[in-house]
């Protein structure tokens, strides 16, 4: 048992799903990856940061939806077709990202992936590495750190968001 | 108790196997001189407290660790009530009637009991004759059929006569590991092949000495070569291969008094074939996973029934294929439900005990009766029902019922009654206490609730069952004393929250001198809830139909507005505010307009307030899903915790009265 455990982990070791989120190319993980589906309609949650798009039907699982432009502040674009929600498993949540299209599997050795700069005003706060898929340099995949990106000090934001957005309609 | 101790033997705990053949004692005593005087409660509270000893060990090695408490103490107190016992009934109490009474039997006994004796595996045995010439035995031993346990017998034997013999073989093999050993060693006999340097009438004696043997067939042999079963060297290597943990670990040690060959005591239950299959238990995550796919199947379902591409056509046989469909979904899907629900009958079982130590603890006399034990309630439900049960009961038996001579003065039967009854009310189980004790002490209970500071209006203003209810309040005791069981003023608040936790309420009710009884009221199961749908804009929502106390459209002389620019509306002599939910949650497309939509008078506690929804859409009866935990925080600002999914697979947002209610009024 804990052998086919170790194995399905090896299979999946530096394996990332990559996906495209305007002009730049992300991966995530293979090994938290639940499945892709297309977009599900929507049902709103009022008060919640903008990004939070809400949540989905997904077979009788509720599962929040995250826009992930929204989430890294770009600008909100018209789901369309080849809009997909990947939902993946962080800490036993179910959570889907809604991004702007799939694009395939990639193996990248963990000598491949370099750290992101430390930049103080830095907003790869949520990236873990740089993929390099060629030696130039060229086409690169932003590695996402999803632990981070959903953690705790995640929802810590959240809350600060929340009260900030209460606040002032506690004062009306 | 009998199989207790064979078993706690073989896994060499020896605390529990030399308490389980002390208390055998007693039995036994019982069974076969069947005594005058015996005191059957003091006998109950030992097996009891044995069985607590017993229940704690099994507790700790569940937790990984070592069940070494000692039960030194509890069996010197059996051993001690025995004796006592045989010299009140004019026994000899040092004559051991076990050993009296197989010592009547014409054969002596096998294996006198040593200190220590070492289980070894054959392989390392060495002959204990030494030196002499081996004989070779053949010896097949029948077992009674009704004897139980028959595989530790089988392997009893094997270790009685390793001290004896040079080699040993045995069949079935592998006696305690194989599933299907009893059933051939009944059947076929215990066979048994072995070079022994004793003499046959020896060796003949040691076999002698098993329990429950019917026959025994025991001859010797010229040659190993006639055995019937006598694997080689490296066939038995081969075996020890394939099953890599060896029948005995050669290190374990074991206590004499372990499994005693020569006891002829009381039968263990024979194997309940008949009894078992009735129920299995299944792990709840599949319950769960199950009502989660029936759920998506009522769902697929009306998607297919309804599907636009059939708007407009004329389908009679499809529109009755489809009915029938939804039928079976239905009644599937109840049955699903009703897979969660158990009776209470072990909870209020566990009543007995409770009842029992108590009266005893307090010199009290009293029985419980239980009334609908078969009632089922949600498995959540009934697992959180034993603690507020066993507070009430507690509080009936030690502030309710009298002592004996007090009841006697009074002219009620000595001995108490608690009445524990469960029935189903509509959606609701109705649990009560009853008991026919003195009843609540109304003076005492108002004078307490004003030291704490309770009252709120003038004590001739209130009711006695508000003054009942006071006993609900956190700290509150009329027990002036902390004893064991109350006057901490605990339990009650205990039995409160954990009821308003199940979503259910607790009232009592009593009459001076005639007894008092509490009420429990809980939903049947927390799963599901009759909802009403409302819309506000193009969202849906879904608000719990026992919060609801009316809905109407308001005229709009109705609504006024304070000085703070916030809607109020007056009913029932009460100011009550209006929320509107399109303006709470931010919906743009909501009816402005309050006299085009429909107001809902929602109470929660005490609070009245009324919400604005554009439409009312219908009661359901709606499975309450809780919203993801990344959502976690937003529902402590909102007033929603969960949500529900309706026929056409659409998402609703459960509102929450309580939470809906803190978020207007400040607390």
């Amino acid at each position: 048992m804990s052998e086919e455990i170790l194995e399905e982990e090896d299979t999946q070791k530096d394996k990332y799903l990559t996906f495209f989120l305007g002009e730049e190319t992300y991966g995530i993980d293979i090994r938290v990856v639940m499945e892709i589906i297309g977009i599900l309609p929507i049902t709103k949650v009022p008060e919640v940061p903008d990004y939070v798009q809400g949540i989905i039907n997904l077979r009788g699982k509720i599962i929040p939806v995250v826009d992930m432009r929204l989430r890294f502040h770009r600008e909100f674009r018209d789901y369309t077709d080849r809009t997909c929600v990947i939902v993946i498993k962080v800490a036993e949540m179910l959570i889907g990202l809604i991004i702007d299209g799939v694009s395939e599997v990639l193996t990248i050795p963990a000598a491949k992936v370099v750290p992101p700069p430390d930049l103080r005003a830095s907003k790869n706060r949520y990236i873990r590495g740089i993929g390099r898929l060629r030696e130039d340099g060229q086409d690169v995949v932003l590695l996402l750190d999803w632990e981070k990106l959903f953690s705790e000090d995640e929802q810590a934001a959240m809350e600060e968001a929340q009260t900030q957005g209460t606040a002032p309609a506690a004062a009306e | 108790m009998h199989t207790i101790k064979g078993s706690a033997a073989m896994m060499m705990f020896t605390d529990i196997s030399t308490l389980a053949h002390s208390v055998e004692d007693i039995f036994f005593y019982l069974r076969e001189l069947h005594p005058q005087k015996v005191d059957v409660s003091s006998i109950t509270d030992l097996v009891l407290e044995a069985v607590d000893f017993m229940k704690g060990e099994m507790d700790r090695l569940a937790d990984g660790e070592t069940p070494d408490a000692s039960s030194a103490e509890l069996r010197q107190k059996t051993e001690d009530f025995l004796r006592a016992m045989k010299v009140e009934n004019g026994d000899d109490p040092d004559v051991d009637l076990r050993k009296a009474k197989s010592g009547a039997q014409p054969k002596p006994q096998a294996a006198p009991p040593k200190a220590q004796q070492y289980y070894i595996a054959p392989a390392k045995a060495e002959p204990s004759g030494g030196g002499g010439k081996l004989h070779v035995y053949e010896a097949v031993l029948h077992f009674e059929l009704d004897c139980g346990m028959v595989e530790v017998r089988a392997f009893t034997v094997v270790n009685n006569l390793k001290e004896h013999v040079a080699e040993l073989h045995f069949l079935p093999e592998k006696i305690l590991e194989d599933d299907q050993a009893p059933e051939a060693i009944l059947r076929d006999g215990f066979r048994l092949w072995f070079t022994s340097a004793a003499s046959p009438e020896d060796v003949k004696k040691i076999l002698d000495g098993t329990s429950y043997l019917t026959g025994l067939d025991f001859r010797e042999l010229a040659s190993t070569a006639e055995c019937g079963y006598w694997p080689s060297a490296a066939e038995l290597a081969a075996g020890a291969a394939v099953d890599a943990e060896p029948i005995v670990p050669a290190i374990h040690k074991e206590t004499a008094d372990a499994p005693p060959p020569q006891e002829k005591t009381e039968k263990p239950p024979a194997h309940p074939h008949h009894e078992e299959a009735q129920v299995i238990s299944v792990r709840v995550d599949k319950l769960e996973r199950l009502m989660d796919l029936v759920g998506e199947l009522v769902i697929a379902e009306s998607m297919v029934t309804q599907n636009p591409d059939l708007a407009g056509l004329e389908l009679d046989n499809f529109q009755k294929a489809a009915r029938q469909l939804h039928k079976v979904g239905r009644e599937l899907q109840d049955s699903v439900m009703s897979l969660r629900m158990v009776p209470v009958d072990p909870v209020f079982k566990h009543m007995n005990r409770i009842v029992r130590d108590m009266t005893k603890k307090l010199c009290k006399k009293a029985r419980l009766v239980l009334v609908g034990a078969d009632t089922e309630v949600d498995k959540t439900i009934s697992e959180h029902l034993g603690d507020p049960l066993m507070h009430i009961v507690r509080n009936s038996i030690d502030h309710g019922i009298e002592l004996p001579e007090r009841r006697k003065e009074l002219g009620k039967p000595e001995s108490g009654t608690v009445m524990l009854s469960a029935t189903n009310e509509g959606g609701e189980v109705v649990i009560k206490i009853a008991d026919d004790g003195s009843g609540m002490d109304r003076a005492k209970i108002l004078e307490k609730a004003r030291q704490k500071g309770l009252l709120t209006k003038p004590e001739a203003e209130y009711t006695d069952k508000e003054v009942y209810n006071f006993i609900f309040a956190p700290g509150f005791s009329t027990n002036d004393q902390v004893t064991e069981y109350s006057g901490r003023g605990v339990g009650m608040d205990v039995v409160v929250s954990n009821i308003k936790a199940l979503g259910g309420k607790v009232t009592v009710d009593s009459t001076p001198g005639q007894g008092s009884t509490t009420t429990i009221r809980i939903p049947l199961t927390l799963a599901i809830v009759d909802g009403m749908n409302l819309e506000v804009g193009s969202s849906s929502f879904t608000l719990p139909i026992s919060a609801i106390r009316r809905s109407f459209r308001p005229e709009p002389s109705q609504v006024f507005i304070d000085a703070e620019g916030r809607e109020m509306l007056i009913e029932d002599g009460r100011c009550c505010p209006i929320v509107r939910l399109g303006q709470v949650y931010g919906i743009e497309d909501a009816e402005p307009d309050l006299t085009q939509g429909i107001l809902l008078l929602v109470e929660s506690e005490d609070r009245l307030f009324a919400l604005a929804a554009d439409r009312l859409l219908g009661v359901q009866q709606i499975v309450v899903k809780p919203l993801s935990v990344y959502l976690g925080n937003v529902t402590n600002t909102t007033g929603i915790t969960s949500c529900t999914l309706l026929g056409d697979g659409s998402i609703s947002l459960i509102i929450d009265p309580a939470k809906t209610a803190e978020l207007i009024y400040t607390s």
